[in-house]
């Protein structure tokens, strides 16, 4: 099986090199194809691995332009393997994940008080159980087009912690938690989906953020795509100059 | 300088971090990767208190049972405090944001695992682990808790049996860092990697707060006790959970008979197994006939997996599987206050022996014991830091490993590590593993010293000063010689089977071991002993 693995090392000259790799293996994962490389071919090879069984959310890659783990995706001959974008490369696979860790601090991800509700129902539970699947990959913020032109996006997956707190039933702070993803939040989302498909556990980061759209206008926000430039503000109803 | 240095950030960390920064303490957290890439998320089955919410059960019980799968060799005094407490660290949890599953009535659902008297574990699908860690790690950035990340542990700076802070790798640089506390915290976890190949566990997994410990002159205990467990998937190893049996599923074998009490400890269904192999067989989990419904709803991310490692649905298809290391009891001693042998500095979780699993662990008391004594451990270590003054450590041990570092640079690497790391995972299988005897054991055990006697001449296939996890893997391997010496010495000295620790030349157990092993080192040397369990 051959594939190709972009390399980086700030040290080499030149810095970013595409090799060309060959391994005796079929069937196999891409992280055992990696492993095999580094043990027995490569030393210098550097990646990220942890769970190897797709939860730990440490060894996502980029396969032919789309975001895979690579203990879960079935390498293919020809395969081009790269590191995540929008994130500084440390080397050859391994980013610095600080920076897009950072966006859940900005959504105030996390439950705010000390609870006394205690039972909670199979629906209430149902309706946070997709979105606390999240094992922080990345893969979604790698994958949004949001984040080339706006790197200070909140990107896909703060967005989606955000809303399984805000849907949690135990949820206490739903006005501050929806104020903190107005500006570079949810409105700056084009819903292209690609976050969606990018993902490994199958979570629907869209759809939560069309859902905090839904939640912001009912805390009194609106699109403001629709108000700048005219909108509500005027007299001008149905026509947006803007568009 | 800081109150509480936590290093490891799995579930026993984070709790530990959130209790000793409630008790007002400067805290920090070293983490050799990023908080939600520990063990803890690969944790499936579920968290065990006695709540009694699917059918009748008592803390009673629970304790029972524990102390049953521990071989005689769990602490009572230990267990029921874990017991009894764990009705309040599974509240704890579900205050703080935990989507545990529900029942009907909306308390929290709870299933049975082998070994349980009850439907006791508490759980959020098979994805109880991740979620337990997600929680604590999403309330220690609500509580700005500091995360000092991609810094693997060297060494614990003791002096005078006092330990003063640690010294660690900054992978991405490879500079040696000193980090000085008033107190230190191990929750680095296990050491199963030993089995590489074998285990459900990451290759991570090289117990090397352990290892650091030993060399700081710590005692550890019970280290020959490896829990291996039934269902791995047998190619890969990757873990299918225990609550597929729990569930009613079968473990056949290729003529389709059932050989085992599925539900059963641990221990003795992994044998059952092994032995199935040993005789030339293939062994099957069954779980066909509990339905597409059920299995996507209770158990979604076992069929995921079989699906990707095994190329089989196990709602049409039985999975193919073998008992591979998933747990190891064995650890730093720690007494009742989670503090080792060495002041101030404190142990907890899987890299801690704390007298509640003993021989074997029941599932799902991990979960439990990583919350209910980390929490513990951080409120001891909190309250010690406040009530004790801080004297400087020297330079010796920092200096010492910067030295190191840069003597492993120049190693002369003519023997590959990697493949010694694959060979030794194999023969610890197969001498050392499910199954043991004193020839097999010694073979091993000689195979393993010539080893460390070579590491000197294995070091770096790479030698750039970035991002190096070439050098973080050599060190890891390092430590896993270190601990497999003491493994093998210990399982060589306990002349009878209890709990996971099965000799076929003495399969039984017997009265006289009836004891915890110890361990230390002396000037470098290990020594080994055996001590009665206490209350």
């Amino acid at each position: 099986m051959k594939f190709k693995i972009q390399r980086f090392c700030h040290h080499r000259e030149p810095n970013m090199v595409v090799i060309d790799y060959e391994v005796p293996l079929e069937a196999c994962t891409l992280l055992e194809a990696l492993t095999y490389v580094k043990t027995k071919v490569d030393p210098t090879l550097t990646f990220s691995s942890g769970c190897k069984s797709e939860v730990c959310g440490s060894c996502s890659v980029r396969v032919n332009g789309k975001e895979q783990l690579a203990c879960g995706y079935k390498l293919q001959e020809g395969d081009l393997i790269e590191p995540l974008r929008y994130m500084q490369v440390l080397k050859d696979l391994v980013v610095d994940h600080q920076k897009a860790q950072e966006t859940l601090n900005r959504v105030v991800g996390w439950q705010a008080g000390i609870s006394q509700k205690g039972d909670m129902s199979i629906d209430e539970e149902k309706r946070i159980e997709l979105q606390s699947d999240c094992i922080l990959c990345s893969s979604c913020f790698s994958s949004c087009p949001v984040l080339e032109v706006e790197s200070s996006f909140l990107g896909p997956f703060a967005l989606t912690r955000n809303y399984r707190y805000v849907s949690d039933a135990r949820c206490e702070d739903e006005k501050e938690k929806i104020d903190v993803v107005q500006d570079k939040g949810v409105w700056d989302c084009t819903l292209c989906g690609e976050c969606t498909i990018a993902c490994p556990q199958g979570i629907d980061p869209k759809n939560d953020i069309m859902m905090l759209r839904t939640k912001s206008i009912q805390n009194g926000y609106s699109d403001p795509s629709f108000t700048s430039g005219g909108g509500f503000g005027s007299d001008d109803f149905g026509f947006n100059p803007s568009f | 300088m800081y109150d509480v240095l936590i290093v490891g950030a799995g579930g026993a960390g984070l709790s530990a971090a959130l209790s000793a920064h409630q008790e007002g303490a400067k805290v920090a957290v070293l983490c050799e990767s990023y908080p939600t890439r520990s063990q803890t998320s690969m944790a499936q089955g579920g968290i065990n208190a006695a709540l009694g919410n699917v059918e009748e059960d008592s803390t009673a019980l629970h304790i029972e049972d524990t102390l049953k799968a521990s071989g005689e060799l769990g602490s009572k005094k230990m267990i029921t405090k874990l017991c009894e407490d764990a009705p309040k660290s599974v509240r704890w949890l579900e205050s703080i944001g935990m989507p545990y599953s529900r029942t009907q009535e909306g308390k929290i659902a709870q299933r049975r695992l082998g070994g349980a008297s009850s439907m006791r574990a508490c759980y959020a699908q098979d994805f109880t682990g991740l979620k337990v860690l997600h929680t604590l790690f999403d309330q220690c950035l609500k509580e700005d808790i500091t995360f000092l990340n991609e810094k693997f542990l060297l060494n614990f700076v003791v002096e005078e049996n006092v330990v003063k802070g640690v010294t660690c790798l900054d992978i991405r640089s490879t500079n040696v860092e000193l980090y000085q506390a008033k107190t230190v915290i191990v929750a680095t976890g296990g050491y199963s990697a030993l089995y590489y190949g074998f285990t459900t566990n990451t290759n991570q997994s090289t117990g090397d707060g352990i290892a650091a410990a030993l060399r700081a002159g710590a005692k550890l205990s019970n280290m020959e006790f490896v829990q291996f467990h039934p269902t791995g998937l047998k190619k890969s190893g990757i873990l299918i959970s225990e609550s597929a049996r729990g569930a009613g599923g079968k473990l056949v074998n290729q003529k389709g008979e059932r050989f085992v009490d599925e539900l059963k400890a641990r221990d003795a269904v992994s044998r059952a197994i092994y032995a199935q192999i040993e005789e030339g067989n293939e062994v099957f989990l069954d779980i066909r006939h509990l339905g597409e419904t059920f299995i996507n709803e209770q158990i979604p991310q076992e069929r995921k997996l079989a699906i990707t490692y095994a190329g089989v649905d196990p709602v049409s298809e039985m999975i193919p599987i073998a008992p591979v290391a998933h747990y190891s009891m064995g650890g730093i001693q720690v007494d009742s206050e989670m503090m080792s042998s060495i002041e101030h500095m404190f142990a907890v979780g899987e890299c801690a022996s704390s007298r509640v699993h003993g021989a074997n662990r029941l599932g799902g008391n991990s979960l439990l014991e990583i919350i209910s004594f980390g929490k513990m451990a951080g409120h001891n270590a909190a309250i010690l830091s406040t009530s004790s003054d801080y004297v400087e450590p020297s330079e010796k041990q920092f200096d010492s490993d910067k030295r190191f570092i840069r003597g492993v640079y120049n190693f002369t690497n003519q023997i590959d590590f990697y493949e010694k790391r694959e060979f030794l995972g194999k023969i610890c299988y197969r001498n050392a593993g499910i199954v043991r005897e004193d020839i097999t054991l010694k073979a091993v055990l000689s195979a393993l010293r010539q080893m460390q006697r070579e590491f000197p001449f294995m070091g770096l296939g790479d030698r750039s000063t970035t991002y190096n996890t070439n050098l973080v893997e050599f060190i890891k391997f390092g430590n896993i010689l270190e601990l497999g010496e003491v493994l093998l010495v210990n399982a060589t000295q306990r002349i009878e089977s209890r709990g996971a620790h099965y000799r076929i030349d003495y399969p039984q157990p017997h009265k006289s071991y009836k004891k915890e092993s110890i361990s230390w080192k002396e000037d470098g040397t290990l020594c080994a002993d055996f001590k009665r369990v206490t209350s």
